[in-house]
C-alpha cells in the first residue's frame, strides 16, 4: 500500500467513521455552496429574468423617420432590424398615422400589426377582443366616448384618398369595432386598424410614421444597437425610450448588488461556521495529534492531514451545494419570475472550487494551533 | 556501549527539579523497570529517553549519539526510527481499526504494509480483531493493538509508561507474558510502574525518588519465575 492510499484512507475513515461531527460542518459547507450557487445562478439570470418582466411595460427603442418621410419604410425598418440580435429581437411594430373621418368628425387612425403591437405594448388593456379578421379595429377609450361607439359596433370610413377622383360617391369601408383601448395615456385618442385597411382609405405609399420595438438587452446593449442603425441606416433614425430603460437598469443594478452581498454575507457565515467545526475539531483531537506526533509525524504531515480532511468535505460539500443550488435557483426563479433557468454546467466546477478554497481558509487557523500540540501529551495521565 | 545513557540530567520547571542530576546506562537487550512515587519524575524521564523532550541540563546518548541538542524535527525523526511507544491510555485513533492503528505507525515511518501489520496483530494473539474498531475492543485487547503498533517499525527501544495501569489481572499477565517473549528475542524494554509486580518481573528496576536515583538493582528472581 502507498503512503497516498493511507492518507486517503486515514481521512476518509476519519470523515465516515466520525460522520456526527462532521455532518456539521458538511451541513455548513453544503449550505454555504447550495446559498453560493443558487445566487450566482440568480444573480447571471436576473437580467434575462428581469429583461422579460420589464418587456411588459413596453418598447423600449424607437425608429423615426430622419430626413425624407417618405424613405421611411417597412424596408427600412427591416433593415434597421436586422442590425439586432434576432434573438433579442422580441417584437417590431411599425405605424403609420393618418387622418380620417368618423361620424363625419376628424379622426386619427393607426395603421400597424395586431399581432406584434400584442407584444410590443403587452400593457394594453383591451375591452372586447383584439381585432382578428380585417375591418376590424381598436378604438381608444376617449375617441369611443366621443364618437358614441362600443364594442361590436359597425361604423363607416370614406376613403381619404379617392381612387376615382370623379366619383362623387366616397362608399368607404365599413368597419366593425372588436375592442375598446384603455391604456390611461394618449392610445385612447386614436383608432388602430390593420395596415392593410389604412393603405386602403389612405392610399398605399408604404409610407410609415414611427417603429416601436422591444428588445430584450441591457441599457448599453440598446446604445450600441441604436448608434449602429442611426449610423448605418440611411433615413431611419433609432433612440432609446429613456424613461423604461433607464429605470430598467437602475433596478437591476440594485438587485445584483443587493444578491452580491448576500451571497459575500453568506460564505463569511459558512466560513465562521467551518472554522468553528474545526476549533472544535482540533481540541477535541489534541491527544490522537499529540500521538500522532509521538508516532513521528511531522508538522507537515498533521497539516495535510487536517486539511486533507478539510478540503475533501469542502469538495463534497460543494458538489451537494451545486445541485441543491440549482434546485433553489430554480425554485426561486418559478416562484418569483414565473420562468425557468438552465443550468449552468460551469456553475459546477466553481462552486467546488469556491467550497474548497472557503474551507481551506477556514481550516487554517484552527490546523496552525495543531501545531503547538506537544507529542509529550500522550504520556500525561488524568 | 551503551544503546542508551543518561550523564547527569538534569529537567528544571521554575524552581522545581523534576529530574535531578540523573545517571543511567540502559544495555542492548535489558529489561528495566523504572518505579517511583506519583510525582517523582518517571514521565519526565520517559518524554526525555522518548525524545519527546529534552533535559534543562546534560547529555542523552542513544545508540551513541548525543540527542540533548537536537531540534525538535530531528527528534520527531528519532523517535519514529527508535522508540516504540506504549501508552497506559493506549492512545488507538478510534474511527481507524485495529489493522489500521498499526499502519499509522507504518505510515510516518516508511510504508504502511497491511501483511506485516497483521502479522504484528497476529503475534499479540489478535489475528481475529484485527478488523474491529478500539471501541469493540476490551481494554486488553487495546494495549496489544497498542503494542502491536509499538513493535512493528522494529524499535531500538520499547518504552512503556503504566503499560498495565488500566488492565485487570488476566490482561496484565497477557501483556507481561508479551514483554517475557520480547525480551527473549533481545528487544530493550524500559518499563515505567507503580505496579510492583510488573516491577518484579523486570530484569532490572531503579527506583526514581524527588527526581533523584533513590536505588538501581538487579532483580535477583529474574529469570526463574514463569
Ligand atoms: N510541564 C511541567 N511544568 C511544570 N512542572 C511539571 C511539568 N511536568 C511535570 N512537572 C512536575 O515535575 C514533577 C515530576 O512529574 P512527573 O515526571 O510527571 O512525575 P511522575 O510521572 O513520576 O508522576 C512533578 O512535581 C510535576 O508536577
Ligand atoms: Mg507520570
Amino acid at each position: 500500500m502507498t503512503r497516498r492510499k493511507m492518507f486517503m484512507r486515514m481521512i476518509t475513515a476519519s470523515l465516515v467513521r466520525r460522520r456526527s461531527r462532521m455532518v456539521v460542518a458538511l451541513l455548513a459547507i453544503a449550505v454555504g455552496a447550495t446559498i453560493l450557487s443558487g445566487l450566482v445562478t440568480i444573480y447571471y439570470d436576473i437580467p434575462r429574468q428581469m429583461g422579460a418582466q420589464f418587456r411588459n411595460y413596453g418598447a423600449n427603442m424607437i425608429f423615426l423617420a430622419l430626413g425624407s418621410e417618405a424613405d421611411f419604410n417597412m424596408d427600412s425598418v427591416n433593415e434597421a432590424v436586422s442590425h439586432i440580435d434576432s434573438s433579442n429581437l422580441l417584437g417590431v411594430t411599425p405605424f403609420r398615422y393618418e387622418t380620417v373621418r368618423i361620424h363625419e368628425q376628424p379622426v386619427v387612425a393607426a395603421g400597424t400589426d395586431m399581432k406584434s403591437a400584442q407584444v410590443t405594448s403587452p400593457y394594453w388593456h383591451i375591452e372586447g377582443q383584439w381585432p382578428d379578421s380585417d375591418k376590424e379595429v381598436l378604438v381608444g377609450k376617449k375617441m369611443a366616448e366621443l364618437l358614441g361607439l362600443k364594442e361590436g359596433d359597425s361604423f363607416n370610413v370614406p376613403f381619404v384618398v379617392q381612387e376615382d377622383p370623379d366619383s362623387v360617391l366616397n362608399l368607404g369601408i365599413d368597419m366593425k369595432v372588436s375592442g375598446i383601448l384603455d391604456t390611461g395615456g394618449s392610445e385612447e385618442d386614436y383608432v388602430y386598424m390593420h395596415m392593410a385597411d389604412l393603405e386602403e382609405l389612405a392610399g398605399a405609399t408604404e409610407r410609415l410614421d414611427v417603429a416601436e420595438l422591444s428588445v430584450s438587452a441591457a441599457q448599453d446593449e440598446l446604445k450600441a444597437y441604436a448608434e449602429t442603425i442611426s449610423e448605418k441606416v440611411d433615413g431611419v433614425s433609432a433612440s432609446l425610450v429613456k424613461r423604461v430603460t433607464q429605470s430598467e437598469s437602475t433596478v437591476l443594478k440594485k438587485l445584483q448588488a443587493l444578491v452580491f452581498i448576500v451571497t459575500v454575507v453568506v460564505l463569511i457565515l459558512t466560513m465562521i461556521c467551518v472554522a468553528n467545526t474545526m476549533t472544535a475539531v482540533v481540541a477535541e483531537r489534541r491527544k490522537e495529534i499529540g500521538l500522532r506526533k509521538a508516532l513521528g509525524a511531522s508538522d507537515k504531515g498533521i497539516i495535510w492531514e487536517f486539511m486533507g480532511e478539510g478540503l475533501l468535505l469542502g469538495g463534497i460539500g460543494g458538489l451537494i451545494g451545486s445541485f441543491f443550488g440549482f434546485a433553489f435557483a430554480q425554485f426561486v426563479s418559478i416562484h418569483v419570475f414565473g420562468s425557468s433557468i438552465t443550468f449552468q454546467p460551469l456553475l459546477l466546477p466553481v462552486t467546488i472550487i469556491v467550497s474548497i478554497v472557503v474551507t481551506g481558509l477556514a481550516c487554517l487557523m484552527p490546523v496552525r494551533n495543531a501545531m503547538d500540540i506537544d507529542p509529550a501529551l500522550v504520556l500525561k495521565g488524568e | 556501549m551503551s544503546l542508551l545513557e543518561l550523564k547527569n540530567i538534569s529537567k528544571i520547571y521554575g524552581n522545581l527539579k523534576a529530574l535531578d542530576d540523573i545517571n543511567l546506562k540502559v544495555e542492548k537487550g535489558e529489561w528495566v523497570a523504572i518505579m517511583g512515587p506519583s510525582g517523582s519524575g518517571k514521565s519526565t524521564l520517559m518524554n526525555i529517553i522518548g525524545c519527546m523532550d529534552k533535559p534543562s541540563v546534560g547529555e542523552v546518548f542513544l545508540d551513541g549519539k548525543d540527542i540533548s541538542k537536537e531540534s525538535a524535527r530531528s527528534l520527531t525523526e528519532i523517535r519514529r526510527d527508535k522508540i516504540g511507544l506504549i501508552f497506559q491510555q493506549f492512545h488507538l485513533i478510534n474511527y481507524l481499526t485495529a489493522v489500521e492503528n498499526v499502519m499509522v505507525a507504518q505510515y510516518y515511518h516508511s510504508m504502511p504494509d497491511e501483511e506485516e501489520a497483521l502479522e504484528a496483530l497476529k503475534r499479540v494473539g489478535l489475528g481475529d480483531r484485527a478488523k474491529h474498531l478500539p471501541s469493540q475492543l476490551s481494554g486488553g485487547e487495546q494495549q496489544r493493538v497498542c503494542i502491536a503498533r509499538a513493535l512493528i517499525n522494529h524499535p531500538e527501544v520499547i518504552l512503556a509508561d503504566e503499560p498495565t495501569g488500566n488492565l485487570d489481572e488476566t490482561n496484565e499477565n497477557i501483556v507481561l507474558d508479551i514483554f517475557r517473549q520480547l525480551h527473549e528475542e533481545g528487544a530493550t524494554l524500559i518499563v515505567v510502574t507503580h505496579d510492583p509486580e510488573v516491577g518484579e518481573v523486570a530484569e532490572r528496576t531503579v527506583i526514581l525518588e524527588h527526581g533523584r536515583i533513590k536505588s538501581d538493582k538487579q532483580n535477583e528472581d529474574f529469570g526463574k519465575q514463569i
